[in-house]
């Protein structure tokens, strides 16, 4: 998921200014469902996970999950929310062939968290706070699948009854980079509570985006539409951009928006209107009379908090405190708690050393995050353990080996798992501090170039560079650098 | 000997004298509902082949010396409870062939507690009538007086039990449908508190609204199955985790002393004169048992009526989306496309009360309608409550009539809702508030049984039941059965 969109700016909408909310439905990762004991694994064959609960046959009734009740205090806590101390669950009700009941059960005019907030960093560096509107407990529907099936349709009710937890934002947004930073936010702040595994392929992690735009300086807010189940940060960047030119062309036009509920289509790059607000349903929103209000205790509340994590926020700032780290790379390293953790680990290893901290962010943004994207790995399944890239950096800060030298290093641990030591041994990389060694190497470099050595003592500084190269090329790129400048500018100026 | 005479309690200890078997008596019911029931239309679906089956499982329990509370003891389930492996109807042609792959809670329990199932009871179309007329079915007839009704909508429990196919029967009673055709066959009905029995396994009508329970011929055979129904079930949110009295010890708590409050709203306009007084005759009764007779009133209850037929078609409206002729009961031949598979299915497997309650029901819930009428009537249910607790204060007990006529000619009210509905004036408020009622017989007008009910506030079933057997003990209109069926 990496960003390619192009970029819009305030320029790219002249006059408008653009005023995006966010839906997000995070699955809960619970291990059971949320109102029934059927398994929420995904990937199940069709309906092996669906119990009668599930399939919403006559006669059954919901018990409410308390882990899902317990993860979305967790959510509530971590983002400075009011907890309500009386929810009420609520039938929606629609036909459609994936909702068994012909209802879904959600939250209505009572949800279980309201009035958080998210603060985001934007891309000037300066912070953001997003309000959270409100979050809210409901049941996923199944899944409806048309293909391969002639003349007919086929109902995966797998997914029917899976904890869902819906969090709706106040359309503080003014651009997609900061809608997308939102959300990316969130996608770190769910994982961290560890409340949603957030994998976006599977559709743990969702995003539905309310985009209207207004002439600035406008208090009025304009008609809005609701982008559906954008599935990747890179498109709720392309589709609210594309959406937003849309609806700035039919204003300037002469035109009014109406207000619909568009799709995305990520293959042609557009939306497209899926049902306007007049073929809505009303949903007949009702207390569901076979639940019982969920009342949520201070003592609860309070044993909730006690599990809270370090979040992302905090950490960065640990991050750039302690380890002396600028706050953007902080926020970097902690963008995942794996990836935090990881930090950590090799900076403990490295302990005492002054550069190591600062050496260690380096190289865990750096090749090591780059080579998990270049073969799109998780963490977890990386070769170079935390105490691995740790003793390749120690081999850097005792200068048994260069920079660059690591980076060969490097690749060869990421292949094959093998510790630094084993590498630089194997391949006779030890660096060359022994200063005869080096001036020895100098010597014969300049006794093969008298031609370059004496432009160069005639004023062509220049060629410095000529000469570190040979000498490198001569000890195989293993001389050390700092010595090596220092008894080559010896030598030349002798 | 007469099995089907015999109370609940006879035919326990008969059954552990080995004075009869289990087999015996089921043989005998079987009998009795193959000769009968053609007429009454009681039972929509008997099971001869598994009641003898489990018969034979009760007495070789006995045998083995496992016999428990009612080993042994035939009954029949009101065709709403789900039953894993012979079909659940509701009554309705919606689920026509419609066979559940599980127990509901309380038959799970009662096969526990040795029950033997003779088979499933007719009953209006989803709970929803006061006639029994509504059934996909057709309609049950009155052992009284066959022209009559059973009153509804456990109109086939009623007449099972009142024609003696049945020594007891389950029900449930969302606005009266226990107590109601109780009172119109003449026989003993108790709707615990909400929450006192479990709703696992019934098909929802108003869930906030429906409570199973027992129709028996006396106040002590219901005392005997609420004993094995009653307790909390994890399966059902609404449920109370409560300990359950013994019901049966403590039929015999005296009535000297007990407060019981004579509710005026009970006896107002639309109340049968002859009715009327023999209700007051069964007042006088508990005056010279020992209770001491107040006045109370609840002046909300005439509003329980409409108050009811708002919050009872909402939830109906919602609980029976889930008949679509998508995963299970009727669905529609060669539907065209999805629409026509909704409509099609659900136009032709529901009748024209269900239709009429899911129509208003999706009315009141409706944007722009909700606050008028789903929240008014959730005001004035609440009002309801609260002048009952009220009344508690005063009183122990709360009596009065449970229908305000004798049991009426088949069709003469089909056509006419309103009036149909008003049938329910006395027991709906129970429904509202949440509160056990039950209905017992106080006598006869022009040879039809009337019915009197007591209320008690949440969970005083045992006073109520011991209140109505303590009647029970002077008074001989639940031992008497229409002259065909003795």
């Amino acid at each position: 998921m990496t960003d390619t969109a192009t970029p819009m700016n305030a320029a790219a909408t002249g006059d408008w200014e653009v005023v995006i909310g966010l839906e997000i439905h995070a699955q809960l990762a619970t291990r059971s469902k949320i109102f029934s004991g059927s398994a929420t694994e995904y990937g199940a064959s069709p309906n092996s996970q669906a119990n009668l609960v599930d399939l919403g046959y006559p006669g059954v009734l919901p018990v409410l999950n308390a882990e899902a009740v317990r993860m979305a205090v967790k959510f509530g806590l971590a983002t400075g929310a009011t907890i309500a101390s009386t929810s009420v669950f609520a039938r929606k009700n629609y036909f459609y062939p994936d909702l068994p009941k012909g209802y879904q059960i959600s939250q209505y005019e009572r949800p279980i968290v309201e009035r958080g907030s998210l603060e985001i960093l934007l891309e000037d560096g300066t912070h953001k706070v997003v309000g959270i509107t409100r979050a809210h407990l409901e049941e996923d529907a199944g899944k409806s699948m048309h293909e391969g099936l002639l003349n007919s349709s086929g109902i995966d009710l797998n997914r029917a009854g899976t904890p869902l937890l819906e969090i709706v934002s106040e359309p503080d947004m003014r651009s997609a980079k900061e809608a997308v930073s939102y959300l990316k936010k969130m996608h770190t702040l769910v994982r961290y509570l560890e409340i949603c595994d957030g994998n976006m392929q599977e559709g743990s992690f969702r995003c539905d985006a309310n985009v209207s735009v207004r002439r600035r300086g406008a208090e009025k807010f304009g008609t809005r539409c609701e982008i559906k189940n954008v599935n990747s940060f890179r498109y709720v960047e392309k589709a609210i951009n594309y959406e937003v030119l849309r609806q700035i062309d039919v204003l300037e036009g002469g035109g009014t928006i109406r207000q619909e509920t568009r799709l995305y289509d990520s293959a042609k790059d557009e939306t497209r209107p899926m049902r306007s607000k007049e073929e809505a349903n009303d949903y007949r929103y009702f207390p569901d009379p076979d639940l019982l209000p969920v009342v949520i205790a201070a003592d609860f509340i309070d044993s909730v908090r006690a599990t809270l994590p370090e979040l992302p926020d905090q950490k960065a700032a640990r991050f750039a405190a302690q380890y002396g780290l600028q706050i953007y790379d902080a926020g970097v390293l902690t963008a995942s708690r794996e990836l935090a953790n990881y930090y950590e680990a090799v900076v403990q290893k490295l302990a005492g050393d002054a550069l190591g901290a600062k050496l260690a962010a380096n190289w865990v943004m750096g090749d090591f995050s780059g080579f998990l994207n270049r073969d799109g790995l998780e963490l977890a399944a990386a070769k170079v353990s935390a105490e691995s890239l740790a003793g390749l950096l120690i081999r850097i800060i005792d200068q048994t080996i260069s920079g660059k030298i690591a980076k060969d290093v490097f690749e060869q641990m990421w292949a094959d798992g093998s510790d630094a030591d084993v590498v630089i041994e194997a391949k006779g990389l030890r660096q060359i501090t022994d200063t005869t060694e080096i001036e020895q190497a100098i010597d014969n470099v300049m006794a093969a170039n008298s031609n370059q050595l004496n432009d160069y003592r005639s004023g062509k500084d220049k060629l410095f560079g000529f000469f570190v190269g040979q000498v490198m090329k001569a000890t195989g790129g293993k001389a050390n650098p700092a010595q090596l400048n220092e008894l080559l500018k010896k030598k030349l100026s002798a | 000997m007469s099995l089907h005479t015999l109370s609940v309690a006879e035919l326990v200890t008969g059954l552990a004298a080995k004075k009869f078997s289990a087999v015996e008596l089921t043989e005998h019911f079987l009998a009795r509902i193959g000769l009968m029931n053609e007429a009454l239309n009681a039972y929509i679906t008997v099971t001869p082949e598994r009641a003898l089956a489990d018969a034979r499982r009760a007495d070789a329990a006995r045998s083995a010396g496992q016999a428990v509370l009612l080993t042994g003891l035939p009954l029949a389930h009101k065709d709403i409870f789900c039953t894993d492996g012979v079909r659940t109807t509701c009554g309705s042609k919606m689920l026509g062939e419609f066979v559940a792959p599980y127990d509901a809670t309380i038959v799970e329990r009662l096969q526990a507690a040795g029950t033997v199932t003779l088979g499933k009871t007719n009953m209006d179309e989803f709970a929803m009538g006061s006639s029994n007329e509504t059934s996909y079915f057709g309609p049950v007839r009155n052992p009284w007086d066959l022209a009559k009704v059973p009153g509804g909508s456990s109109g086939g429990s009623a007449a099972a039990v009142a024609a003696r196919l049945a020594p007891v029967a389950t029900g449930t009673d969302t606005g009266g449908s226990i107590r109601q055709p109780a009172a119109l066959v003449g026989i003993s009905g108790i709707k615990p508190t909400y929450g006192r029995v479990s709703r696992y396994g019934m098909i929802a009508f108003a869930s906030s609204l429906d409570q199973a329970g027992v129709m028996a011929a006396s106040a002590a055979d219901c005392a005997y199955l609420l004993q094995a129904m009653a307790g909390f079930d994890p399966r059902d949110s609404t449920s109370v985790n409560a300990p359950v009295p013994n019901y049966v010890a403590e039929l015999t708590t005296p009535l000297q002393g007990l407060r019981i409050g004579v509710v005026r709203e009970f006896f107002g306009p639309g109340l049968e004169t002859a009715t009327g007084a023999l209700v007051q005759a069964a007042i006088e009764q508990y005056r010279a048992l020992g209770a001491t007779i107040v006045d109370v009133s609840c002046p909300n209850l005439p509003l329980s009526v409409p108050t009811y037929y708002v919050v009872a078609p909402a939830e109906c409206s919602s609980n029976l989306s889930r008949f679509d002729g998508v995963r299970f009961g009727y669905r529609c031949q060669e539907p065209r496309d999805l629409m026509d598979l909704y409509k099609r299915s659900r136009g032709e497997g529901f009748g024209d009360e269900v239709k009429r309650r899911i129509m208003t029901g999706t009315y009141v819930l409706s944007a722009g309608y909700y606050d008028a009428y789903y929240l008014q009537a959730q005001k004035v249910r609440n009002l309801i409550s609260a002048e009952f607790k009220h009344a508690f204060t005063q009183a122990d007990l709360l009596i009065g009539p449970t229908s305000p006529t004798t049991a009426f000619d088949i069709g003469s009210k089909v056509d006419d809702p309103i009036t149909m509905y008003l049938n329910d004036i006395y027991t709906i408020g129970a429904n509202l508030a949440g509160l056990p009622a039950m209905s017992i017989p106080c006598g006869f007008s022009q040879n039809l049984p009337v019915g009197l009910q007591l209320l008690g506030p949440h969970f005083s079933e045992s006073r109520i039941l011991s209140a109505a057997h303590g009647y029970q003990s002077v008074t001989d209109f639940h031992q008497r059965v229409p002259a065909a069926y003795v």
